[in-house]
């Protein structure tokens, strides 16, 4: 049984009752189609992340002018700011 | 009311329809119109990868495939209808209105890129540009009767595209033709430096070359992709296009690629994980509304990979899909050792009716089993149509081949299409 309260915690993503229940039976059928890789032996296979053929692809250490937003711009899509800054709910008590 | 109002009504493949622009029509795809799948930015066009959580963003900025495009002369007509973020294989996971398939307003467009490939098929535009990570640009092109072209990961520049899994992304054309597709991808092909996954690899004139009389090159077609979960009608079209390949001069033989059992699995924990991840930033304080909009296919998909990569479910789950990932390396390196192109299906079936798939994660995951397993390993794949059913649905088939061989997939396809009218059929809408 998948704990879909602590996923969705993990997830920050707000369930209503409803939702968890019709997740929690969703989910599990996936979980129990993709179970199906622990048939296939893994043995010293070494995992793969990404295919690109490349490693270690860095830039110079330098502004992009080209690139900076703005601080109206970096602010126009925010729904709550205050003072040239983006507002958000309070973390602390 | 314009074609493009009429498509737009009709099938809800436009999110957003893009007025007449004054810029300037000067380059090689001069005058050429497109549309993009509404998960590129594009600065001050609203942009809502189908959405509610997007539903108001207007980017500040330009994606580069949008922008290479621009500077060629094209024009930008629309915003396309998507599976939201990409999640999806119908265009119903949205929250714009389902796409409806041209040939049959009662079926699905295919997905995720059901938008753009509606625009094509029904000649809104010379071409669209789609976003492929399990088949979203090559299964809408297969249900819509039209070319779609899967790149090489990293051939063109992610920067700007809305991501769904990063290491299975890649951004690509879709038009009527192979010959088409060649001329846009040499376009929007090579390195970009906002990119550090984009490929160094040298644009080859891929339009040129296409016309070149191609050596000898042997198709190969892999047993187990043509077994029992394939439709009969499908199956008799694409086994009669590749003996139409062997008429032009084609080789083709038998291979075995004997992967199948395990494509959904990899595909469906890697792409679950990389999206949970990358969803991550929808958090409402910068853009965006808040998390309960995401649709719940989306939220099904970002509870999957949380749950593939918590404590205590790695291993067993993310870690083991990468390296079975690896095993399916080896796997397509072997059987292209001995062919230059696969020869297998798109989608397992017709387009399904409206609302069949949407409440079924089980049944919509598997029909997305032939297109799930070139993401991974990074292949190439060119999707062309091949036929039609006796209910006169478009069937496509594609071609997979060795990393940057887009040049000899859009050469078979090509010379196919020369012999072949598939893709000059268009839908009575």
């Amino acid at each position: 049984m998948i704990d879909v309260k602590k996923i969705a915690k993990l997830a920050n993503l707000p369930l209503n009752q409803e939702e968890e229940k019709k997740f929690s039976e969703q989910l599990g059928q996936v979980v129990d189609l993709v179970s199906k890789l622990q048939a296939i032996n893994t043995t010293n296979i070494t995992p793969t992340s990404q295919v690109t053929g490349q490693t270690n692809v860095f830039r110079e250490d330098k502004i992009e002018n080209d690139r900076v937003l703005t601080q109206a711009e970096a602010l126009s899509n925010a729904k709550k700011t205050q003072n040239g800054f983006f507002a958000v709910s309070k973390v602390f008590e | 009311m314009t074609r493009i109002e009429e498509v737009a009504t009709k099938t809800n493949a436009f999110i957003t329809i893009v007025p007449k622009s004054t810029q300037k029509i000067d380059g090689p795809l001069a005058g050429k119109t497109f549309v993009l799948k509404d998960s590129y930015v594009t600065k001050g066009i609203k942009t809502t990868a189908a959405s509610k959580v997007l539903e108001d963003y207007i980017p500040q900025y330009n994606a580069t495939v949008y922008k290479k495009l621009l500077d060629a002369g094209a024009v930008l007509m629309g915003k396309m209808n998507m599976d939201a973020f990409g999640h999806g294989g119908t265009s119903e996971n949205t929250d714009f209105g389902p796409v409806k398939n041209p040939w049959d307003l009662e079926r699905v467009a295919g997905g995720s890129g059901g938008g753009p490939a509606v625009a094509v098929a029904t000649d809104c535009v010379d071409f669209a540009i789609g976003e492929d990570t399990g088949g979203s640009i090559r299964n809408p092109a297969a249900w819509c009767g039209i070319t779609g072209l899967k790149v090489t990961y990293g051939r063109v520049s992610r920067y700007g595209c809305i991501a769904y899994a990063s290491s299975f992304d890649t951004v690509g054309p879709t038009a009527r033709t192979a010959e088409e597709c060649a001329k846009i991808l040499e376009i929007i092909a090579g390195k970009d430096l906002y990119d550090a996954t984009s490929s160094p690899e040298k644009v080859p004139s891929y339009l040129k070359n296409i016309k070149t009389p191609a050596k000898k090159l042997t198709i190969g077609i892999p047993k187990e992709f043509f077994g029992n979960g394939l439709d009969k009608e499908h199956r008799k079209l694409i086994l009669d296009a590749a003996q139409k390949s062997e008429k032009i001069g084609f080789s083709v033989r038998n291979v075995s690629l004997p992967i199948l059992d395990y494509v959904i699995p990899v595909a469906y924990i890697i792409a679950p994980s990389e999206t949970s991840s990358n969803l991550a930033r929808y958090d409402g304080i910068r853009y965006g509304d808040t998390r309960d909009k995401f649709t719940s296919e989306t939220k099904r998909r970002i509870m999957l990979g949380t749950y593939t990569l918590s404590a205590g479910y790695y291993d067993a789950y993310y870690k083991k899909a990468q390296q079975v990932r690896t095993l399916f390396i080896e796997a397509y390196t072997k059987v292209l050792k001995n062919c230059d192109a696969i020869l297998m299906p798109v989608n397992p079936t017709p387009p399904p009716k409206i609302g069949k798939l949407i409440n079924d994660p089980v049944a919509s995951y598997l029909a997305d089993i032939y297109t799930y397993s070139q993401n991974p390993v990074g292949l190439p794949a060119l999707a062309l149509p091949c036929g039609f059913t006796k209910e006169n649905l478009p069937v496509g088939m594609q071609l997979v081949g060795k990393m940057f061989s887009e040049d000899v997939l859009l050469q078979i396809g090509y010379q196919y299409q020369q012999v072949t009218d598939w893709h000059t059929r268009k839908p009575n809408l």
